[in-house]
């Protein structure tokens, strides 16, 4: 009587001898195993390079998006969508202060904004005028690249200084350094103190670097001779206080501005939100886009593996033959040939992972756009090409099986 | 309309007996030993192997038939030519789920009956055409079957090889094996103890030689 112990050597003894023959059967073909191969080596590869990269990109966009987009929210008086309006509540420094004292809060500042005329010696110059407060360097994560942006101090002071982007430098003071620089808006003169990093055009071609930033209490009083504020932006501590804050920002600003519940709110909370999830949707569709066109590669692949074992069964009929001459049985035969296209798929498929590191590696290097390689995409490469190897091993393994040994054996 | 490789046969071979089987090619006598061998089933009539009809029987039972009971040694040898000797005799072995060591133990035994010790790592194509069919022999004999079955044997074999591996028959007869050979040779047919003659599908004649037991019926 055998043990259990042996009886389960005597398996894995067994599941050894198999591999050992189909390894040999694939051994004696280097140059067309590897070529069946092949199609699977770049399935797997472009699968695994493809959500390396997508999910990289994925990655990137989640920073450069939700550090601040997915935490912040814009107020602006009047209905959504509507010009000029009567009954739109006028925002003052007051809302500011009050909605910084709210627990969700971060980081809140004040905007203003009108298109000015800039003039410096006898260069003018038309750009964007914006009032803020030292928050704004934080809100919108940019800094300044040469000189200082202004700080609270020039605020309480309501100083004369500005800083301004690089489009403003190049058409106003060309190779002149701006910083120190006196320039007029309007009858008031402004010292230049800091000149804020390139950013280059938004998405929809408006130039970010366009623009000149003074303290909002200068442009209350130099500017526009009121202590309005035409929008607030609002930094929230995290994502997910992002809805919360809103209904606390709205009911804060009903309950201040005195609107009666039976009233319709005569502002609007903008908010990223809206913008991110489709990004992240365009995001996903792409990945599931380039996913399925990899996939079908890996289908190719696996008919390409089946054609091979088809022609293999054919040249080794008698192999068969003799094989149930002395025994076989139509599963030995079946999972003779089933071991083998699975063996010739998993190998591609351990090939196609390596090269599909290397190439999210090469490409990350050659495009900066981050890769993110998981366990989980490797996993479902090797998992994928093991089914194709019995998806496609079965048909050729079975005709093997279904052969008559008498035919077989006459086989040449 | 229908061909009859076989028709009328009815025989009977006892255990231990040496036959030989004769005839012009198209005879049916290829047939016959595929019958014999579990390679065929006959399309009608009955086929009784140790009292049991084989005429029902399932494909699988089939291969453990030809696998525990029956032997082959086919003309061309039909050894696995990428495989050594060893492993060619190792074969039967694998389809009965024999242990690793005992196969080779085993192996190497029945490699040693037909003479062929220090051989054991030679692939076929190292070796000469007797020694190939020695192998085959060896292959035949490993699972310790009962009947061996050889068709042509020597088909492709010089005189004096020949009659090395009908001896190695004779020997393994006086062993108890039963042995069915076909073969178009005289001088082959010989070394059997009664030679049955084929033609048109038919059994022609049988002859007994030497002591066969049906000799004394």
């Amino acid at each position: 009587m055998a043990t259990e112990m042996e009886i389960i050597i005597h398996y894995v003894d067994e599941y050894i001898r198999v591999l050992i023959v189909s390894l040999r059967a694939l051994k004696t073909n280097k140059i067309r195993s590897f070529l069946t191969m092949l199609g699977i080596i770049i399935g797997v590869a472009s699968v695994i390079s493809l959500i390396a990269l997508t999910q990289g990109a994925e990655l990137m966009i989640k920073k450069q998006i939700t550090s601040l987009g997915g935490k912040s929210l814009y107020i602006n008086p009047g209905k959504w969508g509507i010009g000029i309006q009567n009954d739109a509540i006028r925002l003052t420094d007051k809302d500011v202060d009050e909605i910084q004292k709210l627990p969700y809060v971060e980081t809140v500042a004040p905007i203003l904004d009108m298109p000015k005329q800039i003039i410096w010696k006898n260069n003018g110059w038309f750009t964007s005028l914006v009032g803020s407060s030292p928050d704004f360097v934080q809100l919108n994560d940019w800094y300044p690249s040469r000189g200082v942006f202004f700080n609270q101090e020039d605020v309480s002071s309501i100083n004369n200084v500005c800083v301004i982007g690089e489009t403003v430098v190049e058409n106003l003071f060309g190779n002149t350094d701006p910083i120190g620089e006196s320039i007029r808006i309007g009858k008031t003169s402004f010292r230049v103190i800091g000149v804020m990093s390139k950013l280059g055009q938004t998405t929809s071609g408006r130039d970010q670097d366009d623009i000149v930033v003074i303290p909002y209490t200068t442009f209350q009083k130099r500017i526009i001779g009121s202590n309005s504020i035409d929008k607030i932006f609002v930094l929230v501590k995290s994502p997910e206080q992002l809805q919360s804050a809103k209904s606390e920002i709205r009911l804060l600003l009903r309950r201040v501005h005195g609107i009666s519940t039976n009233e319709k709110d005569t502002f609007y909370i903008k908010t990223q939100v809206g913008i991110v999830k489709t990004i992240f949707t365009i995001a996903n569709i792409m990945g599931v886009l380039l996913g399925s066109i990899a996939s079908i590669s890996l289908v190719v692949g696996g008919i390409g593996i089946m054609n091979i074992m088809l022609v293999s069964v054919k040249e080794r009929t008698r192999e068969i033959g003799i094989r149930m001459a002395v025994g076989a049985k139509e599963t030995d035969i079946l999972i003779q040939f089933l071991v083998e296209s699975v063996v010739l798929s998993l190998i591609g498929g351990l090939i196609g992972i390596a090269l599909g590191i290397t190439v999210s590696r090469i490409a990350t290097q050659i495009t900066g756009w981050p890769s993110v390689l998981s366990i989980q995409s490797a996993l479902l490469a090797f998992g994928f090409s093991a089914l194709v190897g019995i998806f496609f091993g079965v048909y050729p393994a079975r005709k093997a099986s279904k052969l008559n040994p008498i035919e077989a054996l006459r086989a040449e | 309309m229908e061909v009859h490789a076989l028709k009328g046969i009815s025989i009977e071979i006892q255990s231990g007996e040496f036959v030989s089987i004769m005839g012009p090619s198209g005879s049916g006598k290829s047939t016959f030993m595929n019958i014999l061998g579990c390679l065929d089933r006959p399309s009608c009539g009955q086929y009784f192997l140790d009292g049991i009809s084989l005429s029902q029987i399932t494909n699988e039972e089939l291969a453990n038939i030809r696998n525990s009971k029956i032997g082959f040694v086919f003309q061309n040898f039909n050894l696995l030519v990428r495989t050594t000797a060893l492993e060619n005799v190792e074969l039967p072995m694998i389809y009965n789920n024999t242990p690793s060591r005992q196969r080779s133990i085993s192996a190497r035994e029945a490699l040693s009956i037909v003479g062929l010790d220090g051989r054991e790592n030679h692939y076929p194509s190292q070796l000469s055409g007797g020694q190939q069919q020695r192998v085959a022999i060896a292959r035949a004999i490993v699972n310790n079957p009962s009947i061996i079955m050889a068709d042509e044997p020597t088909g492709n074999l010089d005189s004096k090889t020949t009659s090395e591996i009908m001896k190695i028959f004779e020997s393994l007869n006086k062993h108890g094996k039963t042995i069915i050979v076909i073969t178009h040779e005289n001088d082959v047919a010989k070394y059997a103890k009664s030679i049955i003659v084929f033609k048109d599908g038919s059994i022609q004649e049988e002859n007994y030689l030497k002591n066969s037991r049906r000799n004394g019926n």
